[in-house]
């Protein structure tokens, strides 16, 4: 079947470019300034001469380029990327660690960016010559240009420090112990603004290309023979003119998941959001370049597989794809 | 009509361009209004706007002057969103335009490699990139750079790719004219316009990275950023709103005024395009 065909080429292309992501990783890390061995054990964390013999051995450093890359690779075939000497755990175990609050969010704000940029664009483009519509890009305009950090800590000034409605910091409240429902009521309450705030940025983009998509789709053909049959106007914006604009949208979604992955570095930081974006924060703060490197790969892991999703939603909403493919 | 009169009739494009005129106007006039180094401590913490006269912002966590960081800051933003922006399309366009040009096996690989690029999160990478390089504004420019240049290049192989095959370009091969001659002599200024409109959304993006990296401690040590101040600020924000409110309305104003721009000049360079669009 050409659709499973088409899932497997995504997979092979995937593995091709994680593979070079890893060796990507290996010369950075030997770019890093001073010795790999300082850098891998955390620059200023442990010095002593002896320690860093060790390590030396212990990576083959004292080996040829070629070897210590092919070690390096084999390393993290088998998910062996390393040890975070600042942290006294393997970067594998910390990512892994804070890899479902990461998932929790960028899966959140994907799903409400897209919706409410889809929704809020399709009003735009029913609006095109009213005021609401131009008042609904003009918005959009402004998401698109704010600071994703900055938005951020305006949203906890002004919903968690003036209106004390939600919670600023933290994954679930601390010393409580909450299960069940709950408990997902209580990290749902925790979720709300970072989520909501990283969703703006692409939420914008979503709205702009939407309306485009969705103008250009109206002037065809088959709109005009439905106007003509006498079909309601909502059901044609529905059924004839978004379902149609939505392909390049899907595409695009797909190009923003990286947008969604970088933006949670900054929503993290600013929240306290225990995910490997927060991780990479604190990796930066104590040059633990190890990890810093890992969490890299990650993140690199992280937009493939959500560009995969999006390949797979595309062939299921536009059926030519399993033929033409 | 002529250029100017296109792009005065977007208004938008008319707003920003005053926003960018008086944002460049501060970056120039910095050292007059405020001779002394931003990072000098000159008041007591935690002034509030307006309490003390020459502070019209007040002073942040270590006595130094808001409004003074805010202009010196926004000399950095613009340079380092314009030198990115162009060391971008040094990379990118000679990439695009060869592999649109030649087509091909190598258009095949330099799109596979720039594919690459794009699939990396570009955010992330430029927080390794800068890290590893350890932060100063040259590796900041860099970064910036090699996570901004796949855009251009998509774009430019495009415009040749249906560029190459005109009359005038099979006239100047007629005439004998080299490879390099048509390239730079017969397609590429015919491409400009799109990149031109690309270029200035860039420098947007390029000032939205800046004041990201260096909120998160990757700015350069040595110049007072927007995004310093407000990554700076960020532990204090429930006692001084002013120190993070402030630079990140400059920021905001910027790229916005940058896009409005923008959108002006894709209106005045192709003017044939636009009207058709709306």
């Amino acid at each position: 079947m050409l659709y499973a065909r088409l899932i497997i080429m995504r997979l092979l292309k995937a593995v091709i470019v994680l593979f070079l992501i890893v060796i990507f990783n290996f010369f950075l890390i030997h770019m890093a300034p001073g010795d790999p061995a300082v850098v891998m054990a955390g620059e200023a964390g442990a010095t002593d001469a002896e320690f860093l013999n060790q390590l030396r051995e212990q990576f083959g450093l004292d080996q040829p380029l070629y070897v210590q890359l092919w070690n390096y690779v084999s390393g993290i075939a088998t998910l062996d990327f390393g040890y975070s000497y600042r942290q006294q755990t393997p970067v594998f175990d910390l990512i892994m660690d804070r890899l479902p609050a990461t998932l929790l969010l960028t899966g959140t704000a994907f799903v409400m960016s897209l919706g409410l940029g889809i929704l809020a664009g399709s009003m735009a483009a029913a609006r095109a010559k009213k005021l609401s519509g131009s008042l609904i890009m003009a918005l959009a305009l402004v998401f698109y240009a704010t600071p994703l950090f900055w938005v951020a800590l305006m949203a906890v000034m002004l919903f968690s420090v003036q209106l004390e409605w939600l919670p600023a910091y933290g994954y679930y409240t601390v010393g409580t112990d909450l299960t069940g429902f709950a408990l997902v009521l209580d990290i749902g309450q925790h979720l709300i603004l970072p989520a909501t705030t990283l969703a703006l940025f692409s939420m914008a983009v979503y709205t702009r290309m939407t309306r485009t998509s969705m103008l250009e789709a109206s002037q065809q053909d088959y709109v005009k023979t439905a106007r003509a049959k006498g079909l309601a106007p909502g059901v044609i914006q529905r059924r004839h003119i978004l379902r149609n604009a939505l392909l390049p949208i899907i595409t695009l979604a797909g190009l923003q998941a990286g947008q969604m992955v970088g933006g949670a570095i900054l929503t993290e930081t600013v929240f306290a959001w225990p995910g490997i974006g927060r991780l990479m924060f604190e990796a930066l703060m104590q040059r633990d370049y190890n990890l810093l490197l890992g969490i890299f790969f990650f993140s690199a892991a992280l937009v493939i597989a959500f560009n995969i999703i999006t390949d797979l939603v595309y062939g299921l909403v536009d059926p030519r794809i399993k033929e033409s493919s | 009509m002529n250029f100017f009169a296109r792009f005065a009739q977007n208004r938008g494009a008319l707003v920003g361009l005053i926003i960018l005129t008086t944002i460049i106007l501060m970056a120039i006039t910095a050292p007059l209004f405020f001779p002394e180094s931003p990072w000098r401590m000159l008041q007591r913490p935690f002034l509030t706007p307006f309490e003390v006269d020459g502070f019209p912002m007040g002073t942040d966590t270590m006595g130094r002057n808001v409004a003074a960081g805010l202009m010196h800051g926004a000399w950095v933003s613009l340079l380092i969103g314009l030198v990115s922006t162009t060391v971008a399309l040094l990379i990118g366009l000679p990439l695009g335009a060869i592999a649109g040009y030649y087509g091909g096996l190598l258009d095949d690989a330099l799109m596979r490699f720039t594919e690459f690029f794009q699939t990396i999160p570009s955010f992330a990478l430029a927080i390794v990139l800068v890290a590893i390089m350890q932060p100063s504004v040259t590796s900041i420019v860099l970064a910036i750079a090699l996570v901004s240049w796949p855009p251009v290049a998509r774009l430019v192989r495009a415009e040749f790719m249906s560029l190459r095959n005109r009359e005038y370009v099979e006239a100047a091969r007629l005439v004998g004219q080299g490879n390099t001659t048509i390239i730079l002599r017969q397609i590429l200024p015919n491409a400009m316009s799109p990149i031109i409109v690309l270029a200035s959304l860039m420098v947007a993006t390029a000032i939205l990275l800046e004041s990201s990296l260096s909120f998160l401690g990757l700015g350069d040590p040595n110049v007072m950023s927007w995004g310093y101040m407000i990554g700076a600020a960020r532990t204090v924000i429930r006692q001084a709103w002013w120190l993070s409110f402030f630079p990140g309305l400059a920021i905001l104003l910027t790229v916005l005024a940058l896009n409005l721009v923008g959108e002006g000049l894709d209106d005045a360079l192709n003017p044939k395009l636009s009207r058709e669009r709306s």
